[in-house]
C-alpha cells in the first residue's frame, strides 16, 4: 500500500508491437478525412458496399407509407385510377383528345401510370434530404443512398397499379406486342430522369425551401408536356420535338408501344429524351455530390 | 501499438451567416446575387469563426481517449467531423479500422415501426450488417427490457422504453473505433449503471473509443488519455487524471495548491498567517487526483507570529454537490498550550476507503478553541480541490458494482457475518 495515489495509468508505448487489429491477413479498412474536393468523384465502391442500407431505406419507407390508412395500399391503385377516369371524362369524351387508335381509358391509364411513377420519384427523392435531418446531421452514410431509395420506392406503387392495367388490356381487348420486353427499359429512362432532377432539387432544397413549393406547380403541367392525355403523333411535327426534348415525354410514348402495341417513338425523338435524361442525371450527380460535404451545415 | 486515429491539424470554420439563416430562400439568394452583379462586391464581409483550430492528436489501439471542455469549445464539431458527418475546412485525419459513430441513441427510429423494425433499421443505420443484427438481436431485446412490446409500434412506448430501446441497439454495435457522444446521459440510474459497464467492457475489449462528455467521473473512469478543448484548440492533451484536473482548475479557479507569497494578501491576523495548502499523497507529492483506496493528505503551512495564543489547524471537506463531509482538527495535546512563535507544517491525513468519488474541495482555518465556538485566526475557505476516484478494480467499497454510489463519504466498513 505504499504506491502514489495517482491513477496508474496504462503505458503507452509506442512500440512496434503488433496488435490485434491490424493483423496481415486481415485488410483493415482506413478512413481518411479531409476537406471536401469542390467537385467529388462518385465512389462505386462505397455505394456498393452500403447496399444493405439501400434496401433498409427502401424497406422502410414502404412500411411506413401507408401505415394508419384504411385502404392501405389500395391507394396506390386508386390515385391513377381516378386521374384515368377524369381524364376519359374530359379530355377523351368531351375534348376528343386524339388516342390514335386505342380506347382512350387504356390509353391514358397507360400514360397516367408512367406519369404516377416520375412524379413520385421526383417528389420523394427531392425530399430525401430535407425529410432526414435527423439521420444527416448523427450519422455518415452516403448521401446518395437517400434519393435512390426515393426512385425505387414508387416502383412499388408502380408495379401494383400495372395489375389494374393489365385488367383493362382484358377488358378492351388490348394486348401488347412482342415489344412488351423492352418497357422495362422506358421505365429505367423514367428512373434515370426522375434520379438526376432529383438529386439537384433534393441537394438544392437542402439549401432553399422553395422547392418543395415548386415542386407541385411543376407536376401540374407536366403531364401535358409529355403527352399523357393526347397522342403525340397527332400533334404538329415541330412540337411533336419540342415535348421530346422532355425525357418523359418518350417514356409515355413507349410505354403505350410496349404495352397496347401503340404507334412506335420516333427514333430521333427517343434519343433526344434519352440524351436529356442522361445528362440530367450526370449533371444531378455532380451537383449533389459537390452539395453533400456541406449538406449538415447547411440543412 | 498501432495508431488507430491521427489527425493533423484539424480545423472547421463557419460563416456566421451560414449558420444563423439555414433556411434561406432561392429569392434572398437571387437578390443577394444581383446586388452582387450590380455592385461589383464580389465577396461580402462575412463574419468567420473558427469552430476548431488545428486541432492534432493521436489515439492508439485500443484507447480509450476523452475529449473535454465547456460548451462551444469545439468537441460536437470534432466529434461531427470524425464521423464524416461534416468535412473539415483544413486539416486530415487518419482512422483506422471499421469506424462506428453515436453521436445519439436512436437515431433513425421510426415511430410508426415496431420495436423489433426499429432495431433492424437503427442498427443498419449505425453500420451493423443484417447477420451482425440478426446475432445480437435476442441480446438486445434482453438488455432492453421491453421483450413484451417488442411487436408494438415505438410511438406507444413509454419515453423509459424508447431510450433503453435505442440505447440497446447502440450498446450491441461494436466497430473497431467508436465516436460517441455523451450518449450515456439516458435512462434512469440503474440503465446508466449497466450502459457505463458495457462501455467500460468494450473499452477493454481493445477497441478504440473517443469519447465526449461532461461527466467527469465518467472520463476518469473510461478514459486512458483526454484531450481539452478550448475555443476550438487542442490546449492540454495527456493522462486522464491530469487533464482532467487542469480543466477543473481553470473552470473552477480552484487547484490541488495554493501558496501565499505575499504576506499582504495571505489570510492572517496579528497572531497567524497561512502560507499554503497543498493536497499531497503518501509520499508528500502534491496530487491533484487521488485514488480513492489511497490516503491523501492536506498539508497546511502555517506561520504563528506572535506568541502567547494557543491555536490549532483545522480542516473542513465539501464535497461537489456542496455538502460539507466533515470537520477535522489536531486533537493532540501540543496545541494546548499557546504556540510559540515559528513556522509549522501540519498535514491531516484523510484515510484511504473513507471518501466517495468526485471532487472534494478542502478549506482550512487556523482556530483559538472558545467556548462554544472555535475562533478563525486566519482560514481560507475552498482553498483547494482534488478529485477522488475509484479505478473499480473490485477492492474499493463499490466491490464489482461499477454504478452510481451515493453518500458523503463511502467508508470500506468491516462486515461480521453468522449463520445461523
Amino acid at each position: 500500500m505504499t504506491e502514489t495515489p495517482t491513477p496508474v495509468q496504462k503505458p503507452r508505448l509506442r512500440l512496434p508491437v503488433p496488435s490485434r487489429l491490424v493483423a496481415p491477413d486481415r485488410d483493415v479498412p482506413v478512413t481518411v478525412i479531409e476537406p471536401a474536393r469542390s467537385w467529388p468523384r462518385l465512389d462505386y465502391r462505397e455505394l456498393w458496399r452500403y447496399r444493405e442500407l439501400l434496401g433498409v431505406f427502401i424497406w422502410r419507407d414502404l412500411k411506413v407509407r401507408y401505415k394508419q390508412t384504411v385502404i392501405g395500399v389500395g391507394w396506390a391503385i386508386f390515385q391513377p385510377l381516378f386521374t384515368a377516369v377524369v381524364y376519359s371524362l374530359i379530355f377523351g369524351r368531351f375534348a376528343k383528345f386524339p388516342s390514335g387508335a386505342l380506347p382512350y381509358p387504356i390509353f391514358a391509364f397507360a400514360g397516367i401510370l408512367a406519369m404516377q411513377y416520375f412524379s413520385g420519384a421526383l417528389n420523394i427523392s427531392s425530399g430525401s434530404l430535407s425529410a432526414n435531418i435527423p439521420l444527416l446531421t448523427k450519422v455518415y452514410f452516403p448521401r446518395l443512398l437517400l434519393p435512390l431509395a426515393g426512385v425505387s420506392v414508387p416502383l412499388v406503387d408502380f408495379v401494383l397499379s400495372s395489375w389494374v392495367l393489365i385488367g383493362m388490356m382484358f377488358w378492351f381487348h388490348t394486348y401488347p406486342s412482342v415489344h412488351v420486353v423492352l418497357a422495362p427499359l422506358f421505365i429505367l429512362l423514367a428512373l434515370v430522369a426522375a434520379l438526376g432532377a432529383g438529386l439537384i432539387l433534393a441537394a438544392l432544397t437542402a439549401r432553399f425551401r422553395d422547392v418543395p413549393y415548386a415542386i407541385p406547380a411543376f407536376m401540374q403541367v407536366l403531364p401535358f408536356l409529355s403527352g399523357v392525355p393526347f397522342a403525340l403523333n397527332g400533334a404538329p411535327a415541330k412540337w411533336q420535338w419540342l415535348l421530346s426534348i422532355n425525357p418523359i415525354t418518350t417514356v409515355v410514348a413507349g410505354w403505350r408501344w410496349c404495352l397496347l402495341d401503340g404507334p412506335p417513338p420516333v427514333l430521333g425523338q427517343a434519343l433526344l429524351g434519352t440524351c436529356v435524361a442522361v445528362l440530367t442525371l450526370v449533371a444531378g450527380l455532380a451537383y449533389f455530390r459537390r452539395s453533400e460535404p456541406r449538406v449538415a451545415d447547411t440543412i | 501499438m498501432a495508431t488507430a486515429i491521427r489527425t493533423e491539424g484539424l480545423s472547421k470554420q463557419y460563416q456566421i451567416g451560414q449558420l444563423r439563416p439555414a433556411y434561406g430562400t432561392l429569392r434572398d439568394t437571387i437578390v443577394h446575387g444581383v446586388h452582387r452583379l450590380r455592385t461589383g462586391h464580389v465577396h461580402e464581409p462575412r463574419e468567420k469563426i473558427w469552430a476548431l483550430h488545428d486541432v492534432s492528436f493521436e489515439a492508439e489501439e485500443g484507447q480509450v481517449l476523452g475529449v473535454i471542455g465547456a460548451n462551444g469549445a469545439g468537441k460536437s464539431t470534432l466529434l461531427k467531423i470524425l464521423s464524416r458527418i461534416t468535412a473539415p475546412t483544413t486539416g486530415r485525419a487518419e482512422i483506422r479500422g471499421r469506424v462506428g459513430s453515436l453521436l445519439e441513441v436512436g437515431t433513425g427510429f421510426h415511430p410508426e415501426l415496431t420495436g423489433r423494425e426499429n432495431i433492424y433499421l437503427n442498427g443498419s443505420i449505425l453500420g451493423m450488417r443484417r447477420t451482425e443484427i440478426n446475432r445480437a438481436f435476442d441480446e438486445i431485446v434482453e438488455f432492453s427490457g421491453v421483450e413484451k412490446f417488442i411487436d408494438t409500434p415505438v410511438k406507444r412506448y413509454s419515453s423509459g422504453m424508447y431510450v433503453r430501446l435505442a440505447f440497446s441497439v447502440a450498446a450491441h454495435f461494436e466497430p473497431e473505433v467508436m465516436i460517441v457522444d455523451e450518449v450515456l446521459a439516458v435512462g434512469d440510474a440503474e440503465f446508466q449503471r449497466r450502459s457505463l459497464g458495457r462501455m467500460e467492457r468494450f473499452g477493454e475489449s481493445g477497441r478504440t473509443v473517443v469519447f465526449v462528455s461532461h461527466n467527469l467521473r465518467g472520463i476518469l473512469q473510461l478514459c486512458d488519455q483526454v484531450i481539452l478543448l478550448e475555443d476550438g484548440k487542442v490546449t492540454a492533451n495527456g493522462p486522464a487524471a491530469d487533464v482532467v484536473s487542469q480543466y477543473e482548475q481553470k473552470t473552477l479557479g480552484m487547484g490541488s495548491e495554493i501558496v501565499w507569497n505575499d504576506l499582504a494578501t495571505a489570510p492572517a491576523n496579528a497572531f497567524v498567517r497561512l502560507q499554503s495548502i497543498r493536497v499531497v499523497d503518501e509520499d508528500g507529492a502534491p496530487v491533484s487526483v487521488a485514488d480513492v483506496r489511497r490516503p491523501v493528505g492536506i498539508e497546511v503551512s502555517f506561520a504563528v507570529l506572535l506568541p502567547g495564543r494557543a491555536v490549532v489547524p483545522k480542516i473542513k471537506l465539501h464535497d461537489q454537490h456542496g455538502v460539507l463531509c466533515f470537520n477535522a482538527m489536531d486533537v493532540s495535546p501540543r496545541w494546548h498550550d499557546p504556540t510559540p512563535p515559528g513556522e509549522y507544517v501540519a498535514t491531516a491525513w484523510i484515510p484511504g476507503n473513507f471518501l466517495n468519488e468526485g471532487r472534494h474541495a478542502a478549506g482550512v482555518e487556523i482556530v483559538k478553541l472558545d467556548i462554544p465556538k472555535p475562533d478563525p485566526q486566519a482560514s481560507a475557505y475552498e482553498a483547494v480541490a482534488f478529485h477522488v476516484y475509484d479505478p473499480a478494480e473490485g477492492d474499493s467499497a463499490r466491490g464489482l458494482f461499477s454504478g452510481q454510489w451515493k453518500g458523503a463519504v463511502r467508508p470500506l466498513l468491516e462486515w461480521t457475518t453468522e449463520e445461523r
